[in-house]
């Protein structure tokens, strides 16, 4: 018997070891086999956890995050950071919730706060490529800028009792077994899969990656520098519009102290999604796998009821410690 | 084609008289310079002699102030090196400019990857990997186009960047140091690459450092020294001892003369007896410099002679722990350690050193002269033992008197120095830490000739006062006006060390390049 | 006559070139706007021997950002950067609330001064610990004081369990609503460690090592600058400024609540470091710039109630000091300006840049 276990044990190993993905890919495998062991453990402990509809549930509640992650997977390619995104969300819930008040249509309202996001996004990418400020300091003065004018659109909530938004937020498709997955989840994947084909196979996409890896080699190439630069921004922004439209739907409201600190959770996931936050390299895909990790720890606690929900905050700085320096060993050799 | 072979053929760039000043330096004075289709032309000169500016003005990274560009004909003015890439002129710079992190075949077709649907689809990923499969089979490199960049030996990557160049059709190809990471064998395989694109007509800029290489691929040569063509040469009329001394240039405005032959015979003394202060036996790293001996003894100059990329900075900061040796071992003053771990380390053991690349590695610019002086000294002491203000002004007000630093005023932001005074304080800033071994890598590089005497001078007296010193300089005179002894390096080895005694210039010239001369047989005479 | 008026020209010319002159105007105008709001505005008064009026307020309120900026400053000026001071305020706030609340002699003045020490204590680890990751681990400041950004409040409510914990502890509260020699006690902690601050940088070589490892690390490092001990002490510096923050906000409200104590402090503090002139590319650094840029953010929080609007708003003029304050010292933005002024190109100074 003792001699079975190391053979068995030394056999996996190696096949493990013959079998070598590219090394790009080992970040993102990682953060999959993370989720994975963290959905199994959660299956073995508590009753119910291995449902498919808790991980259904787990698209829907995160939605509005998977979208901004996006944006921020973009941003972080590039090596830049893009702070204004929580109180972005938060402006386009309050133009979402007041200007459906004032009456306009619906169709209306989602090009009005979605143009918002855009302006906001491509002024900070403006000012970061044509005047040389910091992404860090550009991004902090966008989300004073959205934060301020939330409050000057209203200090109060504002409830949103739009027909159609109700519809679209409680509506559902309905997957064979009996599992539902919100019609806003099953937005949040087609901008995830729409990013990916962006990033992977469009010039922009190829040129955000050349960015990250280094922008003097990518101006000597010959490479649209300038509008990459700043339309990664603009993604970022519109992302962030999106987002605040998901959560407008998920919360059914506009505040101005709505999606607090979000921007934190955005880049903690394209962190723990395997993104470099020196840029160049990353996947969307990974992005979406970190707000999962993310979602996941708090339905652990739900599940457990005997953590805390502090819980939650120390293990993603746990884990973005981990990434950040596994990451500084992997690019040191 | 019958046409170009009789009449000379029509140039493809024409550089006329240009000329680029930075703040008050005169990068480049009045240059001309012309490309031929079908040749391989050498830009040669040693540091700062306006190679890379040439470079970048032709390229659209400078804007020139004066004179004019002609493109096959065609005055031609380049905004950004994207327009100089899109008329045909694409550069390989020294410094592998792509990306890691994207894959070989990216790399070589960013901006241009082909797309489905007829250019307005996705990127059509097994199309990009076949066209650049083929394009560096055309090139007789065997790698795989799907592979990471950032994988692959510099070697490989400079071999890429080549193809991507390759690849826009350029009419005019310009390769910066493109040799100075690779070996034998790879240098074989790029020259063969660049043949066979020559002789496809494209023009080809080749700068280097090496000269065989240069003599083995060139067709023809622009000299530069100072900012100002000093020749332009067929290369098979040209010798190599005659393109070194257009390099460096004869450069005979009488310096202060010094004692020479004081100085020969209190090294030799200093020589037989003492022990060394110094050793290093087999000191070396991969890519900068083979293993090399080298032994220093009190109160001796020991000169080495090399052109730039010979190994003679690397030794240098092998010597201080400023880079780290992958082989042998260093001796300071009887204790034996495999190496220094850091310039701290050295410097605790007396050493000190003044590196070549004044601006970024010497000098801080918004901090006051005085600060910059006694940084060095401040540093071993740790912040919580600040020099006392009444040592600070004795300290530099000695130094500002005995360097003759101007202007005299120890407040100034170093900036505002000229860099001749910026020198005299980086030496200020060593000599107060009263090392035992001062490492000067090029202490007289551009500053003028006043303050050159006087750091000649300057170097003169320490070693007579029983300092030893590493005296690094191009200006070979300069080197055998100073030292007791003479190293000379080429191509990252020390190929000769001898008693400064009876050795002229041309001497050296002679040891460098390899052809006959005076030396050689005064040696055999010796023997 | 016109010789006079050339020395007032030159003179001007010289305070403009000053880098305290815009943070200095910027001030100025605001107490001028808060004067004609509010005539009284510059009144003092001595009431039950406790100085009083919305000058002394200014700086009372602004006590923390203060403090922190100091901390920041030193940790920008080595091409740093600090996210974490917020959460360490927090996590400061925490112990200390909370080891006062589990003492058996809660009111004592004792119990206070202990909590107090343990507080920055664990500060002093903290800051060990991101000086840890970024000059050992050799990870980028903004990335590796993230860690501890985010896992930060997660400790302090760890500490707190969770509760807003309430502090009955009148030397406690004393760190923020006390007074001495008729001066409030927080003003004059952050105004001491100010001063303190500034003697130790200028009278040591702290703040010579501190501006070479900022300006050119690689020099630096040949000249023998043990970079490493710098960094750690800047950090650890950084981390204890942001605790002393902490104490002063809990003590303020005599209670903690981890999840806002100290929100958004890391961007005022270097939002006030920025404005005082220090560049978060590193090396040359302005406490004084730090204290007037400190001193501006807290007279904009005090000025927009005054005037009128609501107090949530000054987001917008945060933001809108940050845009101006960035491009009045972008090299960028300063040459589009010179352009536009004189119709020179400076084509050459981009290139060499």
């Amino acid at each position: 018997m003792s001699a079975q276990v190391p053979t068995i044990e030394t056999g996996v190993i190696a096949r493990i070891a013959r079998f070598s993905p590219p090394r790009r890919y080992l970040p993102v495998i990682g953060t999959f086999a993370l989720f994975i062991g963290m959905f199994g453990i959660g299956g073995i402990r508590y009753e119910g956890f291995a449902d498919p509809q808790v991980f259904l549930t787990l698209l829907l509640d995160n939605a509005f995050l998977i979208v901004l992650a996006v944006g921020m997977t973009f941003v972080i390619l590039t090596g830049g950071i893009d702070l204004s995104v929580g109180s972005n969300v938060a402006l386009s819930t309050l133009i979402a919730a007041r200007t459906l008040e004032l009456g306009l249509p619906v169709v209306a309202v989602i090009v009005v706060v979605l143009l918002s996001g855009i302006l906001l996004g491509t002024a900070m990418g403006l000012l970061i490529h044509y005047f040389d400020i910091q992404p860090f300091i550009a991004t902090l003065a966008g989300m004073f800028l959205a934060r301020g004018l939330c409050y000057l659109i209203s200090v109060d909530s504002i409830p949103i009792k739009d027909e159609t938004f109700s519809a679209i937020a409680f509506g559902s498709i309905t997957l064979p077994g009996g599992y539902y997955l919100g019609w806003t989840a099953v937005f949040a994947l087609v901008i995830v899969a729409v990013a990916a084909y962006v990033l992977a196979s469009t010039r922009f996409g190829r040129t955000v990656y050349a960015l990250g890896g280094s922008e003097p080699s990518a101006l000597l190439m010959g490479l649209p520098v300038a509008a990459t630069k700043v339309g990664v921004y603009a993604i970022s922004g519109l992302c962030a519009a999106l987002g605040g439209l998901l959560f407008a739907l998920y919360t059914l409201s506009g505040y101005s102290l709505h999606a607090v600190g979000m921007e934190l959770d955005a880049i903690a996931a394209v962190v723990i999604g395997g993104t470099l936050l020196t840029g160049g390299r990353g996947f969307v895909v990974g992005s979406l796998l970190g707000v999962l990790v993310l979602g996941t720890i708090q339905t652990f606690i739900s599940f457990d009821g005997t953590l805390s929900s502090w819980w939650t905050r120390i293990t993603i700085g746990v884990l973005v410690l981990v990434f950040v320096v596994a990451q500084r060993v992997l690019t040191r050799r | 084609m019958s046409q170009a072979e009789t009449k000379p053929p029509r140039p493809v760039v024409e550089m006329l008289d240009v000329s680029i000043t930075f703040g008050a330096v005169r990068a480049l004075d009045g240059v001309s310079l012309r490309l031929l289709p079908g040749e391989v032309h050498a830009l040669m000169g040693e540091n700062g002699a306006g190679k890379s500016t040439l470079i970048k003005a032709l390229t659209g990274v400078y804007t020139i102030d004066s004179g004019r560009v002609e493109i096959a004909g065609v005055e031609t003015r380049f905004a950004t090196p994207a327009a100089a890439q899109h008329a045909g002129i694409s550069t390989v710079y020294q410094e592998v400019n792509l990306v890691p992190n994207l894959t070989v075949a990216e790399n070589m077709l960013l901006g241009r990857e082909p797309r489905r649907l007829n250019g307005i689809g996705a990127i059509d990923r097994r199309a990009m990997n076949r066209r650049a499969a083929a394009s560096l089979q055309g090139l007789g490199i065997d790698i795989d186009p799907g592979s990471e960049l950032g994988s692959h030996p510099i070697a490989v990557q400079q071999l890429v960047a080549i193809a991507r160049a390759v690849d826009t059709d350029a009419r005019v190809l310009i390769l910066d140091e493109p040799t100075s990471s690779l070996d034998a064998d790879e240098v074989a395989r790029l020259f063969e690459v660049m043949r066979r694109l020559r002789d496809q007509g494209t023009a080809i800029v080749f700068v280097s450092h090496f000269l065989d290489q240069v003599f083995e691929i060139s067709d023809r040569m622009t000299i530069l020294r100072n900012g100002r063509v000093v020749g332009e040469r067929r290369v098979a009329e040209t010798t190599q001892l005659e393109l070194v001394q257009l390099m460096i240039g004869r450069d005979l405005q009488v310096l202060e003369r010094l004692d020479h032959a004081a100085h020969e015979a209190s090294g030799e003394a200093v020589t037989e007896q003492r022990l060394p202060v110094l050793s290093a036996v087999g000191l070396g790293r991969k890519g900068s410099l083979e293993a090399t001996d080298l032994t220093l003894f009190p109160g001796e100059v020991v000169g080495i002679a090399g052109l730039l990329g010979s190994g003679r900075t690397e030794l240098a900061r092998l010597l201080f722990g400023a880079d780290a040796p992958d082989t042998g071992e260093l001796t300071v003053r009887g204790s034996s350690r495999r190496r220094l771990r850091s310039p701290r380390h050295a410097i605790d053991r007396k050493l000190a050193f003044c590196s070549e690349d004044r601006k970024a590695e010497g000098v801080f610019e918004e901090l006051s002269v005085a600060d910059n002086m006694l940084l060095g000294l401040q540093a071993s002491r740790g912040w919580l033992r600040p020099i006392p203000t009444a040592t600070r002004s004795t300290l530099v007000k000695e130094f500002m008197t005995a360097l003759d630093v101007r202007p005299a005023d120890p407040s100034l932001p170093m900036r505002s120095l000229s860099g001749g005074n910026q020198q005299k304080v980086l030496l200020a800033r060593w000599l107060i830490t009263e090392p035992d071994v001062l490492l000067l890598d090029e202490p007289t590089r551009g500053i003028d000739i006043g303050a050159k005497t006087q750091i000649q001078q300057l170097v003169a007296d320490l070693a007579e006062k029983g300092m030893s010193v590493v005296f690094i300089s191009a200006e070979l005179e300069e080197v055998l006006r100073l030292s007791h002894r003479l190293v000379v390096l080429k191509d990252r080895r020390k190929i000769a060390e001898r008693p400064n005694r009876g050795v002229d210039v041309n001497d050296v010239l002679e040891i460098i390049t390899g052809e006959p001369g005076g030396l050689a047989e005064k040696e055999r005479a010796d023997a | 006559m016109p010789e006079t008026v050339g020395t007032v020209k030159a003179l001007g010319a010289r305070a403009m070139a000053h880098r305290l002159f815009w943070p200095l105007a910027a001030l100025g105008a605001l107490l001028v706007v808060n004067l004609i709001a509010t005539p009284t505005f510059f009144n003092v008064r001595i009431q039950d021997g406790h100085l009083f009026g919305s000058l002394v307020d200014i700086v009372r309120n602004g006590a923390p950002v203060l403090l922190v900026a100091i901390g920041m400053t030193l940790v920008i000026a080595t091409r740093g950067i600090d996210l974490s001071v917020g959460a360490v305020a927090a996590i400061a706030g925490a112990v200390a609330c909370v080891y006062i609340v589990k003492s058996p002699v809660d009111g004592a003045a004792g119990t206070a001064v202990v909590a107090i020490t343990m507080a920055l204590a664990v500060c002093v680890a903290l800051g060990l610990w991101n000086g840890f990751l970024v000059a050992v681990v050799g990870i980028q400041p903004i990335i590796a004081t993230l860690v501890l950004m985010v896992a930060g409040r997660g400790i302090a409510m760890l500490v707190t369990g969770g509760q807003i914990t309430t502090v009955n502890n009148d030397a406690f509260a004393a760190l923020a609503s006390g007074h001495l020699l008729t001066l409030p006690v927080a003003a004059l902690i952050a105004l001491g460690v100010f001063t303190a601050t500034q003697i130790v940088v200028r009278r040591t070589a702290l703040g010579l090592l501190i501006e070479s490892v900022g300006i050119n690390p690689e020099a630096s490092r040949l000249a023998g600058v043990r970079s490493r001990t710098i960094i750690w002490t800047v950090y650890v510096f950084a981390a204890l400024c942001a605790g002393t923050a902490g104490l002063i906000i809990a003590a303020n409200t005599h209670s903690v609540n981890a999840n806002s104590l100290g929100l958004w402090i890391e961007l005022d503090a270097i939002l006030a470091v920025v404005i005082g002139g220090t560049s978060l590319a590193g090396g040359r650094f302005s406490l004084t710039g730090t204290l007037v840029g400190a001193l501006l953010i807290a007279t904009l929080t005090r000025t927009i109630p005054n005037i009128g609007i609501p107090a949530e708003a000054n987001y917008l003029f945060k933001a809108l000091v940050v845009v101006v304050v960035c491009l009045l010292q972008s090299p960028k933005a300063r040459a589009v300006l010179q352009r536009r002024g004189d119709r020179t190109p400076t084509s050459r100074e981009e290139a060499v840049a």
